[in-house]
């Protein structure tokens, strides 16, 4: 399904009164309203079968796109279509093909166990018999879930709910994802299995994914492509290396030391950004990686080194910082 | 699509609905248990209104008239009962109802089937009641109309659905205004006066009985209970029956109204 956003924009009319008893009586006969422009005037494209990662700060306007794009909010100007269908119209043939997860809000049935909202998303998604099975059977694989599906939703760990929340929500075989910061509160092992999951759902059926999140490991190991809002403006929109590159175009390479040098020796070479008694880490230009690399081996013990650009959590606080700076 | 296969893509999903509503509603057992115990305002009016009547019949209402009366009332409450407004409240303020409006399935029927899932509950709990209520009272002072039985289960089924509809159009509120509850709670308290809950509308003055039958509180219990003992005409009955499915129509068109708009304001605010 593709997506075409076209200068979308979503304001929101929200009260506000000062603090205090007089404030709040007189807010009782005159109210003040202020705009907040959550969305304003973004336009970008995404074609079948690809995985954007949705970035940006608190309230930049993440989530209130995918709202959006899922189909529960109306934009306030711009157009928004996904495939043939104009998403707030929610039409049975839409709904049909999108789903919408949220790390904080669940569909299963909190008494019964998962199983029985699957039955239920079955019915209510018409999903034949015969296809409902192998792709139960799949997904119970995928998510490693046979031994819980049986269990009443409450005694279930968040984790596991979590991957049960996302069996539910592909008993219909979404071809548009919309995941709002699905590994909230998951531990490292269940998050790797849900990005795992999601990853290989896309591949395996050409569905597209739109996650939004603040783990930066989320969007990098499902994510090719980035688009970052902030202050409901669009900054990026790109692939992750593209983002690096022109962010933080110095590489990272780090030193294992098969002895201990002083620290003069190490700072002559480049910017130590990290170091312990036999690994150090040095931030270097692009243009002066290989006479950096030619130095240290030649003045150091060096037992080995890996080259890296910078994580994509410090890119994207200095794009965010720019922004701020900007703004 | 044609309308008959829109309707058939509706009625689909129903039965499983019903299955796993019905699998929800029999989850908890001690809940449904508390829920019949606290419904027990008719047992103590009965209580009260069968020591009054001890000395000299109120009117034509003797003891084994008030006991009848108060018997069916607690049956028809007991099966008639509604609280999809919380439910809406609830889910419009922990932002749930999205998960609603992103299924093709209209929340209205969701909601329906859930509510209707909890009848099987009811009924194996009404039993032991009914069949009391069949020790105590007899035969005697339950309509012998056999066309009044076949209008009951209409009458009834009405009750629980103006209700339904009166408490969906409540909750459809939440979307505008958090505290809805209140107007639940307000609906609530009017229908304690005005349904016969508490008193049988018939020991109203004839002014106030004039006013109070016609109200839609009647509708959802006296109807369906004055029905049952027969107590009106048969052509009495149909009449009334007629007025509370008019009353279903009004509340339904309110609920549709109310919730096409709450919607709307929905996308437009974000919930």
């Amino acid at each position: 399904m593709n997506i075409v956003v076209d200068h979308l924009a979503k304001h929101y009319r929200v009260h506000s009164r000062a603090a205090g008893a007089m404030a709040a009586l007189r807010s009782l006969f005159v109210r003040k309203y202020d705009v907040v422009r959550a969305v304003d005037d973004i336009s970008f494209t995404i074609g079948k079968g690809e995985r954007v990662g949705f970035l940006g700060p608190n309230g930049a306007g993440k989530t209130t796109t995918l709202k959006t794009l899922a189909g529960l909010l109306k934009p306030t100007s711009g157009t928004v279509r996904v495939g043939d269908f104009t998403p707030n119209e929610r039409r049975p043939e839409f709904l049909r093909a999108v789903m919408l997860v949220t790390g904080q809000k669940n569909q299963l049935l909190w008494d019964l166990p998962p199983a029985d909202t699957f039955e239920l998303n079955r019915a209510i998604y018409d999903v034949p018999r015969a296809d409902f099975t192998p792709r139960m059977k799949e997904l119970v694989e995928l998510l490693e879930i046979g031994d819980i599906v049986k269990k009443p939703t409450r005694q279930l760990s968040l984790g596991e709910r979590m991957k049960c929340e996302l069996a539910a929500a592909l008993v219909h075989q979404p071809m548009l994802l919309f995941l709002d910061e699905p590994t909230i509160g998951l531990d490292v092992t269940m998050q790797a299995l849900v990005r795992r999951f999601i990853r290989t759902y896309s591949e395996r059926h050409g569905a597209t994914v739109l996650l939004t999140s603040h783990d930066m490991d989320d969007v990098s190991a499902i994510c090719d492509r980035v688009v970052i809002i902030n202050h409901g403006k669009l900054s990026y929109d790109g692939s992750i290396g593209e983002l690096v590159v022109k962010t933080r175009p110095e590489k990272r390479v780090t030193f294992t030391l098969s002895e201990s040098v002083s620290a003069e020796a190490v700072q002559r070479l480049g910017r130590v950004v990290k170091s312990s008694e036999r690994v150090v880490t040095l931030q270097v230009e692009q243009s002066q990686l290989k006479t950096v690399i030619a130095g240290a081996l030649q003045t150091l013990p060096v037992a080995d080194l890996t080259v890296e650009s910078a994580p994509l959590e410090e890119v994207l606080a200095d794009v965010f910082a720019r922004a701020r700076g900007a703004a | 699509m044609s309308a008959a296969a829109a309707i058939k893509g509706w009625l689909k999903p129903l039965p499983t609905l019903y299955k796993v509503s019905l699998a929800d509603a029999v989850a908890y057992r001690g809940q449904a248990l508390i829920w019949l115990l606290s419904t027990n305002t008719p047992l103590i009016m009965l209580l009260l209104w069968n020591a009054v009547a001890a000395e000299a019949p109120v009117g034509r209402w003797g003891q084994a008239e008030f006991r009848a009366y108060f018997l069916v009332t607690l049956i028809v409450r007991l099966l008639s009962g509604a609280w999809v407004a919380w439910e809406i409240n609830m889910e419009v303020r922990d932002g749930s109802i999205a998960g609603r409006l992103l299924k093709p399935l209209h929340p209205f029927m969701a909601y329906a089937f859930e509510n209707l899932a909890s009848w099987p509950v009811r009924l194996v709990m009404t039993a032991p009641v009914v069949v009391t209520a069949a020790y105590l009272v007899g035969t005697e002072h339950v309509t012998h109309d056999w066309r009044q039985w076949l209008l009951f289960p209409l009458a009834l089924f009405g009750g629980w659905l103006l209700q339904f509809c009166a408490m969906l159009a409540i909750g459809c509120l939440s979307f505008f205004w958090q505290s809805t509850l209140a107007i639940g709670e307000l609906w609530f308290g009017l229908y304690v006066v005005f349904s016969g809950y508490i008193i049988p509308l018939e020991l109203f003055p004839p002014w106030a009985l004039a006013i109070v039958t016609k109200l839609p509180w009647a509708h959802i219990l006296t109807t369906p209970v004055r029905l049952a003992l027969g107590l009106d005409t048969f052509e009495q009955s149909l009449l009334q029956v007629g007025e509370q499915w008019a009353y279903i129509a009004v509340f339904l068109l309110l609920a549709t109204w109310l919730w096409r708009k709450g919607v709307q304001r929905y996308e437009a605010f974000g919930g």
